[in-house]
């Protein structure tokens, strides 16, 4: 199984990305070049965390323009499973692969922290190796983490069971204070309406190692991804 | 080009009259103003060290892990497997006193720049600041300058995707008119690739690769860095840098690339009074000359003349020695990651560095007598009148005890320099790279050395109170806190870097502080085995005539052979025994309790026994090598109270890892563990819990191994103070209960800070 990991001039998880994806048997990482307008012969496609063009305009606004971003519109145009952690996340919106926006943090700052994330919907390519209502304990490091969008796309996300990831406190309930940048409906991960194209703000390829500080929570999203492409195998 | 290169000019350029009949000398004549520019930037101290290069070199370098010392980019240091660490520490403080986000963040870039030109992957950061008083309506300035230099840091370094780990944050009103930010970095690099900064190979190209330049930064390190604050503060905006993250993580990727594909012969950063101190210094090392061109470098502004081209300080800009048969892949790395390449110049015979505009020489000068026979300058030193040889007496008159010092924890608790540091490294992204084994809030940064089973520690210490109180103990206590820190984590110290903070060394008793502050650290450094490697000084820290605290800052690196042995400062397990170690003494001088208790700082601090403080460090490695010390803490700011404080607050978390809200639970556990501990002492109540001392620690064991850690503590000092317990911090001492807080309630009190700053 061979992931493809776009690397943006910018991208800094692109190395971590790699290495959490070699911790599975199997699975094989390689880089895509942003600068190419193919992805090659891949199963998956990960948009890694960073900033992107330094971001220093909209984060990921520069960054979907690149040649590749064609290529990987169309990989999730045939239902190729996308991956986009963070910066990666944000360029997907920016793409229009996923629907919604994002703003500053509420707390106008970066935040590095650990947060807990329920499972809302275990019925997808990335969630599979969990069970609705499960909590993952992962790491978010971003300053435009803040996820918005209209009445009627939250309400279709929602119907759709499109929100994977809820900000939660450790015992699994919606506080205000278990969300760290103020995203709509404590929202922490969306997916696409035919659930191939999935965005998240904390960063599962910072914990796929139990003895790192990050620990290993991370894991079950990459072994979901995997799950499925073993599957889709196995039924062709 | 219309400038005239007289001695009011140079004046103005900061070098002095007897400096401007030393050029006229060298140079045969008149110099011409881009010389003059030259030789003003060269010749600061900033770049020249001339007060203190006759004093650093009391410090021992080498040692037989010692790969590189002092007068490269940074200093590396053998880890072992073939892996070694390059580290330096630099202070940013004038460009972040002035500005403090962009002066933050360009210090954080120049430090990185070190790391990656030893061609090693920069893998950590960790920040020494210093700001004035914090809290209240008159501080404003200082919240200020904090966030921007916190929001500065993070900025940069999140930005580059090297994880910022650790590092230290005091508040003092010395530094009120001149902060301190002290960045370190630390890369990891394959022992037989360490590339210096040489220029070499007459013929060879001259290759300019990153940001064009600007009129960013002119005057930095003569104007800012090598002068004392005054009112003129906010004139010397224009010469912070600003900072581009991107450019820069960018040129970490190419110039890697091109390091470990050998396509170029050396390389330098340029820091610190631009392509003029990169060029010479690499030219000097060489024993070569260079010729640039200065109209070839890219600008960003059309109309820059060459003396600003040539001392600009733009960031983000590496210069390279390229053999002309490389030119084309050099070319293609940089050009693929969208960077800047550009051929300015040649290497020569003549050992000059010559300086051409459209052809025309406009400058001309020695390479060797501008980067290494800048004069050199020794102060004649006094002790200033306020140093006193005596501790404080201590009576119940002129230190009234407490009534209450639970109170007295909790006030300890919420005061800035011990309170959680929390709200500043939440803003640091501290996990990416994937090695972070313990985030930051414990006793040092521990990192895995990926594919092998070793690992390395790291940490910043100094107490600028203590160093003021009496500088020689001051910074030999520092450098024995840093050795503790990294033994407390299990790690072997090998190595130091220092940022050496001072006022102004025209100035007989700052002089007597240097000297007396390198001292102290040397003799540690010599007992403890761990060599400067690299360093930084950074003087004319004061403003109108006053100034900080002397601050020698130590950044010191551990080693592991098996860094799955690393424990951290955390109770793990109820029932387990907590042990003091080190002796039954403390001092009230100097310490957190006699400033924010007592409002005071007075008194002169103990000396560190490094034979004891060996000793027992050795003991402390030796019992966390042989899983029997389950947690250990440094005992340091705020005594042994503060310390099992520490240790029960940090066991609600899970990984090292703290929960987003401090009203919730603890993650992982459900709840704290607390301590039952019974104080047998020949101190005052009050003294015994809050006072401070070198060469202590509080570690837990299990009951089973207790007779284990007796046997490895034979020879130190060492007490049973009690047990560990749940969700409750008791301290007795005889019958008399001294103190009883919930550990949730600590916390509160730990974390109010940010909520008093509102």
């Amino acid at each position: 199984m061979r992931f493809g990991i776009v690397v943006f001039p910018g991208s800094n998880t692109d190395a971590d990305c790699w290495q959490a994806v070699a911790t599975f048997p199997g699975a094989e990482p390689q880089f895509l070049w942003h600068k190419h307008d193919t992805v090659g012969d891949v199963d998956a496609i990960i948009l890694p965390g960073g900033f992107s063009y330094g971001d220093y305009l909209r984060c990921g606004a520069i960054a979907r323009f690149s040649p590749i971003m064609g290529a990987v519109a169309d990989f999730a145009a045939d239902g190729g499973l996308v991956l986009g952690i963070c910066n990666g996340f944000q360029t997907l919106l920016e793409a229009g692969l996923l629907p919604g926006a994002m703003l500053r943090n509420i707390g106008l700052k970066f935040v590095c922290r650990y947060v807990n994330l329920r499972v809302e919907n275990a019925d997808t390519p990335f969630t599979r190796s969990c069970h609705e209502g499960d909590l993952l304990r992962i790491v978010v490091k971003h300053n435009e983490g803040n996820y918005t969008a209209d009445p009627e796309t939250l309400a279709a996300l929602q119907a759709n069971g499109q929100v994977l990831l809820r900000y939660v406190d450790a015992a699994g309930r919606r506080t205000p204070t278990a969300n760290p940048n103020g995203a709509l409906d404590d929202i922490a991960g969306v997916c696409n309406a035919t659930h191939n194209v999935f965005g998240l703000m904390p960063h599962p390829e910072n914990s796929v190692e139990a003895a790192l500080a990050g620990g290993a929570d991370g894991r079950r999203i990459f072994q979901s991804m995997i799950n499925t492409l073993l599957l889709s195998r196995a039924q062709a | 080009m219309s400038k005239r290169a007289t001695l009011e000019a140079a004046v103005e350029l900061g070098l002095t009259a007897q400096e401007y009949d030393a050029i006229r000398e060298i140079q045969g004549g008149d110099p011409t103003y881009v010389e003059l520019a030259i030789y003003s930037l060269m010749w600061s101290e900033h770049c020249s060290y001339k007060h203190s290069r006759p004093v650093l070199s009391r410090f021992p370098t080498s040692g037989p892990r010692i790969l590189q010392g002092p007068g490269e980019n940074a200093g590396v240091i053998d880890v072992g497997d073939g892996w070694a660490v390059a580290m330096k520490v630099e202070s940013h403080n004038h460009p972040s006193a002035v500005e403090p986000f962009q002066g933050a963040a360009t210090g954080v870039g120049g430090i990185v720049r070190d790391i990656f030109t030893m061609g090693a992957r920069p893998i950590v950061s960790l920040d020494s600041l210093r700001f004035g008083e914090i809290e209240g309506q008159q501080n404003a300035r200082q919240r200020f300058l904090f966030d921007g230099v916190v929001g500065g840091i993070g900025h940069y370094g999140n930005c580059l995707g090297i994880p910022t780990v650790g590092g230290e944050i005091y508040f003092e009103d010395s530094y009120a008119g001149n902060c301190l930010v002290n960045a370190m970095s630390a890369g990891l690099l394959r022992a037989d690739q360490i590339v210096r900064a040489v220029a070499s190979g007459p013929g060879n190209h001259v290759v300019l690769i990153g940001s064009k330049t600007g009129r960013d930064g002119i005057g930095g390190a003569s104007v800012l860095a090598s002068q004392e604050f005054d009112e003129r503060l906010e004139e010397k905006r224009p010469s912070v840098q600003v900072g581009d993250p991107f450019t820069e993580k960018k040129l970490i990727e190419a110039c890697l690339e091109l390091l470990h594909g050998k396509l170029v012969v050396s390389m330098q950063d340029l820091g610190a009074a631009g392509l003029t101190s990169s060029s010479s210094e690499m030219a000097s090392k060489g024993m070569v000359g260079l010729d640039l061109h200065a109209d070839r470098v890219p600008l960003r502004e059309a109309d820059m003349e060459p003396w600003e081209i040539m001392i600009s300080e733009s960031q983000e800009r590496m210069l390279c020695i390229v053999e002309p048969a490389r030119l084309a892949e050099v070319t293609e790395v940089c050009t693929r990651w969208d960077l800047d390449v550009t051929v300015i110049g040649e290497v020569t015979e003549s050992k000059g560095l010559r300086i051409f505009w459209h052809d025309e020489l406009v400058a001309d000068i020695p390479a060797r007598r501008l980067a290494d026979e800048a004069p050199v300058i020794r102060t004649p030193s006094n002790k200033p009148a306020y140093i006193v040889d005596e501790p404080v007496a201590v009576t119940d008159e002129t230190y009234p005890p407490p009534d209450d010092p639970g109170a007295v924890l909790l006030h300890l608790l919420a005061a800035p320099n011990i309170a959680s540091k929390r709200w500043a490294y939440e803003q640091y992204d501290y996990i990416v790279e994937a090695n972070t084994l313990q985030i930051p809030g414990s006793d040092a940064a521990v990192l895995r050395i990926k594919g092998t089973k070793r690992g390395i520690a790291f940490t910043t210490d100094c107490n600028g109170r203590h160093c003021y109180l009496d500088p020689y103990r001051g910074a030999k206590a520092a450098v024995a806190e840093a050795a503790r820190n990294l033994s407390c984590v299990g790690a072997l110290p090998v190595a130091v870097t220092d940022c050496l903070n001072f006022g102004n060394p025209e100035k007989g008793g700052i002089y007597w502080q240097f000297e007396q502050a390198v001292e102290g650290m040397a003799e540690a450094c010599e007992a403890l085995a761990t060599p400067v490697v690299s360093g930084n000084v950074s003087f004319y820290n004061e403003s109108f005539g006053k100034a900080i605290y002397p601050t020698p800052v130590v950044g010191m690196l551990g080693v592991y052979d098996d860094v799955s042995l690393h424990v951290d400062h955390s109770f793990k397990d109820e029932g387990d025994l907590i042990v003091l170690i080190g002796p039954d003494a403390a001092w009230l001088d100097g310490s957190e309790y006699q400033k924010v208790h007592y409002g005071r700082v007075a008194g002169r601090v103990p000396d560190v026994d490094l034979d004891l403080e060996r000793r027992l460090q050795a003991a402390l490695r030796d019992g966390i090598g042989r899983h029997v010390i389950k947690s250990a803490h440094d005992c340091a700011e705020g005594g042994l109270a503060v310390a099992l404080a520490e240790s029960a607050m940090a066991s609600g978390e899970t990984g090292g890892a703290r929960s987003a809200d401090p009203e919730a639970p603890p993650a992982g556990r459900g709840r704290y563990l607390g301590a039952d501990v019974a104080v047998a002492s020949r101190l005052r109540p009050d003294l015994a819990l809050f006072a401070e001392a070198p060469s202590r620690a509080v570690v837990t064991v299990h009951p089973d191994h207790l007779a284990t850690l007796d046997h490895l503590l034979s020879d130190l000092p060492h007490t049973t103070l009690g047990r560990v317990t749940g969700g409750v911090l008791r301290v007795t001492m005889g019958e008399s209960e001294l103190l009883s807080v919930a550990v949730s309630d600590l916390e509160r009190a730990y974390e109010s800070l940010p909520s008093r700053l509102d």
